[in-house]
């Protein structure tokens, strides 16, 4: 049986950070903040559920053949919703899919959303891997981007979580944040291993154009590339001694920790998403749905209308734009994903997946990558050495093809 | 038509300032006059080209005859020439001023008069153009028509104080004007029965016809089949059609008459034979001696045009070709450059110029363009006595042969309110100007004249004059001559690396300050790359100012998931397709921006 991922998009959060750019609305609309009853909030809330049950539904016949090996829920803050919303989902997945026994199920939680009584309902509806958004264990660091929650609700959260036993949780980290030194990143750091989570995601700041961090970005200190360059040497030195191992170029994983479901991205395996903006890969074709909230909900409408008709579409067939990926894109995006990971990419896989050799199509390439000192390999693999790591974008860009 | 009453024409052109509304007026002069009407009328009928009227100005004259009924019952042909309205054309100017008989001044009533004002009034009067001045943009909350009027009168010393006092903008006291042009402008002289001597004052090329000639007949007549010959180029042909200029349209008739304007086609195919400013007489009858005033145009200002992807050089040059076919002022030939592969050094008459053909080209022709520095035509004089024209810097000899350079310098005129007069005068010295003098043309308003050498005028002086007056300066010049002069060349290296689209001629005592300028400007323009790359200019080999463009520390996108697949593959698409655009000096990428960026150099 052929393997599948599901991601669901949680659309809402409390309030956005400031150096975000992820699709997300926040739970109340804005000019109504105070008067919106929680009624009102609720209502919007669940008819939102209720779409993402319908899409999760109307689409499962097409995924007959496959055995569904993780589930993520994401955002936003998948954490906002109501008690009830999460179990509710994962059984409409239960009964519509096959879903493996052994499959991972993450949720993604923000410290300040999330209560006893909620994560005991994911334990119980199968949720086994928590993913908390940190970032930093600073308050003031944590106020200046824009974060709703402070180190001791995080705290609060973490402990909750493993008194109901939870044994696999990520913690999300930031690096090169405005106004933070080496010193101070590294004290988040130490912080967040000493609760020996079994995953953690340490990542820098990237500034978005048009984030509010952007808009104002002159008035803070960011940290200097080679600052931030020493945080993530840092972070990898620290972090391997208290036995973690860097898998990806911003995760790290205590052994038998790393997370499946990312590895589907990374390896190009099948994923489906569900919700406004959620992409789906599946067999070499990539879609969207409608990212507009109208725009989904009449996409869901249409899905779940077709039950009558006589052709059988494919779910992408409703989305706006199709792309079956060639196989030149396949190879490129082989490449580019398979290098994020530091075991990456294979020779003997990319014939097998290509039928032509690695070093057919892209020999000049890895030879001059090899020579700069930006890739190494041995026995048929090939990955980014430490300083490709630091310039892998311009590393990537070598395996696109000249367009026409 | 019977046959032409000569003392019913009138031919005139309007001149002014820039921007005081001289096709605004020609609009309403000829929507009044009937022949179209104002559904028909695009706005600004007589500035043709997308860019002419894009830009507010008149590239290539254009001429138009229209019929006038006037008030004493008669009918009038008017025959309105418009002339270019810059210094970059000013010959082209001076030969339509010639084939008038009289001029309407255009001044702003609330601007009154400016430097190019001045300019054309003193061209037209040389030409002994009958001018009278018309008042606009009377509609304005700030304008004072009695304070032009006697402004006019003290500086210019024409008649003003019966001008008319109009608003082209809203039609206002056009009638008058047509008028006035009636009474104020006298009728052509001429005998048709005198050998044909005819005034060439522009050309356009069509592929049906050819060479189309805008004519204004002197002496004599012409018509089908008539043997013509012009006399500076020596080039003979039989007229094959005349004419006269309906509004957007060629509309052929018997015979051109002296006291006439009109076109006149003979399959011509190259517009280098019909030069502005020529004679064209008949062959077989030709009158004693060409009009006066025929001169050869030079370009003054030069620079490298390349092609941004080579494969396009073909293309490169049919396109300059077919420009050439209507624009005899500018040249141009194959180069070659290390940096920047096939190209061509172009030549024109000014900067203005090089402007419009580089947008044309890219516009009309659809080219992706790299240009170099426009520089002037420096003479170097060699020891061994032999002069050279250097309109590329790159082929300046070893300094050991050179004797002495000369740079070419004009007599600038700057207009401008007394209050400026400070930071125009810096400015200028700035520039190497010599000052000649000051000459108040009110109480609040100067003329500054100073000698500029031409190279310090040619991209950002007029910029730069701008912003110290708060827009209030005008300029204009003319060519004065060659002076010797202490130039260096000034080289560019790029890690090591000679770049020759980059090396331009500079005063010696700004070599400094150019240089360290450049490297500034060029470690913005250069990415880093994953090694160091230092930026230095040179003269003689001589390192004179550094920057270094640091290598790339970091290029990582940190986080990755499902949804920015697309995401990133388009962020990684863009880092390539920025390659693409560059150009590769050694290891390094150099964008093409680069090579235009250096131009803009002031400190403003």
């Amino acid at each position: 049986m052929r393997e599948l991922s599901i991601y669901i998009h949680i659309p809402f959060c409390v309030r956005k950070c400031l150096y975000c750019d992820f699709l997300s609305f926040p739970v109340c609309d804005g000019i109504n903040y105070v008067n919106q009853s929680p009624h009102a909030k609720n209502e919007r809330i669940s008819s939102y559920v209720n779409l993402l049950k319908k899409e999760i539904c109307s689409v499962s016949a097409q995924y007959e053949e496959y055995r569904v090996v993780s589930v993520f829920f994401g955002g936003g803050t998948p954490s906002v919703l109501p008690l009830g919303a999460v179990s509710g989902i994962m059984e409409r997945i239960g009964a519509s899919y096959h879903l493996a026994k052994d499959a991972e199920i993450t949720i993604e939680m923000n410290p300040d959303t999330v209560s006893e009584d909620k994560l005991r309902e994911y334990g119980v509806c199968g949720v086994n891997r928590l993913s908390i958004g940190l970032q930093s264990a600073d308050d003031e660091e944590l106020a200046r981007i824009g974060r709703i929650h402070d180190y001791r609700a995080f705290e609060r959260a973490y402990e909750t979580a493993r008194r109901l036993g939870f044994g696999n949780i990520n913690i999300d980290l930031m690096a090169a944040l405005p106004g933070q030194s080496v010193a101070d990143y590294e004290r988040s750091l130490r912080t967040v291993a000493a609760l020996s989570p079994e995953h953690i995601s340490a990542y820098s700041l990237t500034l978005e154009e048009g984030t509010p961090l952007y808009e104002n970005r002159e008035s803070y200190r960011f940290p200097t590339e080679e600052e931030d360059r020493e945080m993530y040497a840092l972070t990898g030195r620290y972090l391997a001694s208290c036995g973690y191992h860097r898998y990806e170029i911003s995760n790290y994983a205590k052994d038998g920790y790393e997370c499946r479901h990312n590895k589907v991205y990374w390896r190009r395996g099948n994923y489906a998403g569900f919700g406004p903006g959620a992409a789906s890969m599946v067999e070499n074709v990539r879609w969207s749905d409608p990212a507009d909230m109208g725009q989904y909900r009449d996409y869901v409408q249409s899905m779940a209308a077709r039950g009558g008709e006589e052709t059988k579409r494919e779910p992408s067939d409703f989305a706006p734009e199709r792309q079956i990926l060639t196989r030149q894109e396949q190879m490129e995006e082989y490449m580019f994903l398979g290098l994020r990971m530091m075991c990456g990419v294979d020779e003997g896989e990319f014939s097998l997946l290509f039928g032509a050799r690695m070093e057919q199509v892209y020999g000049t390439v890895i030879d001059k990558l090899c020579a700069d000192g930006l890739l190494t390999g041995e026995r048929g693999r090939l990955w980014l050495t430490e300083r490709g790591i630091d310039v892998s974008n311009y590393v990537m860009a070598q395996f696109l093809f000249d367009r026409v | 038509m019977a046959a032409i009453d000569r003392s019913r024409i009138r031919n005139f052109c309007i001149i002014a300032h820039i921007d005081h509304g001289k096709s605004t007026l020609a609009d309403r002069i000829i929507e009044k006059t009937g022949l179209l009407t104002s559904r028909e009328m695009q706005a600004q009928v007589l500035d043709n080209m997308e860019l002419e009227r894009e830009r507010g100005i008149t590239i290539k004259a254009q001429t138009v005859r229209i019929i006038y009924n006037a008030k004493d019952g008669n009918e009038y042909i008017f025959n309105l020439i418009d002339t270019p309205g810059h210094v970059d054309f000013n010959y082209e100017v001076s030969r339509s001023l010639a084939a008038c008989d009289g001029a309407i001044l255009v001044v702003d009533a609330a601007q009154g008069i400016e430097a190019q004002t001045l300019a054309n009034v003193y061209l037209a009067l040389d030409h002994d153009l009958d001018v009278f001045p018309v008042i606009n943009k009377i509609d304005l909350p700030s304008a004072e028509p009695e304070r032009v009027k006697n402004e006019i009168e003290d500086v210019i010393g024409i008649e003003a104080q019966d001008a008319p006092l109009i608003s082209a903008k809203n039609g206002v006291g056009i009638d008058e004007v047509l008028e006035a042009i009636v009474k104020k402008i006298p009728a052509p002289k001429g005998d048709p029965d005198n050998p044909l001597q005819a005034l060439i004052f522009d050309s356009v090329y069509d592929s049906y016809k050819g060479v189309i000639v805008f004519c204004r007949i002197m002496e004599g007549r012409v018509s089908k089949g008539t043997a013509i010959k012009m006399m500076a180029t020596g080039a003979t042909a039989e007229v094959v059609e005349v004419g006269y200029f309906g509004p957007g349209q060629f509309i052929p008739c018997e015979e051109l008459s002296a006291g006439m304007v009109g076109y006149l086609t003979a399959s011509i195919k190259n517009v280098k034979d019909t030069a502005v400013g020529d004679t064209v007489t008949d062959l077989n009858n030709p009158c004693a001696e060409p009009l006066p005033g025929y001169k050869k145009v030079n370009s003054m200002v030069y620079c490298g045009m390349y092609p941004a992807d080579g494969a396009k050089y073909p293309d490169l040059r049919d396109a300059l070709e077919k420009l050439k076919l209507n624009d005899a002022s500018l040249n141009y030939e194959p180069e070659t450059s290390v940096a920047l592969g096939f190209g061509f050094r172009c030549g024109f008459l000014g900067l203005l110029h090089l402007e419009i053909i580089q947008e044309r080209l890219e516009r009309e022709y659809n080219l992706d363009l790299v240009t170099t520095a426009p520089g002037v035509i420096y003479r170097v004089h060699k020891t061994d006595g032999e002069m050279i024209e250097l309109t590329n810097p790159s082929n300046l000899p070893d300094p050991a042969q050179i004797a002495y350079m000369e740079e070419p310098v004009v007599s600038a005129e700057i207009m401008v309110t007394t209050e400026f007069i400070g930071p125009i005068m810096q400015l200028c010295q700035e520039r190497r100007g010599r000052y000649v003098s000051t000459e108040y043309i009110e109480a609040t308003r100067a003329l500054i004249r100073y000698e500029l050498p031409l190279n310090e005028i040619i991209y950002d002086f007029f910029d730069a004059l701008k912003s110290r007056s708060r827009g209030y300066a005008s300029f204009d010049y003319e060519m004065k001559g060659y002076e010797e002069s202490k130039l260096v060349k000034l080289d560019i290296l790029i890690n090591h690396d000679e770049v020759d689209a980059l090396s331009f001629i500079v005063h010696a005592d700004s070599a400094y300050e150019r240089g360290r300028k450049m490297c500034e400007k060029l470690k913005e323009e250069i990415p880093r790359h994953l090694f160091e790359i230092p930026i230095q200019a040179a003269v003689g080999g001589r390192i004179i100012a550094r920057e270094t463009v640091k290598a790339m520390r970091k290029d990582v996108l940190a986080k990755c998931y499902g949804g920015d697949i697309t995401r990133k593959k388009k962020l990684l698409e863009k880092q390539k397709e920025g390659k693409k655009r560059m150009r590769q000096i050694g290891n390094v990428e150099i964008p093409q921006s680069a090579f235009m960026s250096v131009l803009k150099l002031d400190d403003k």
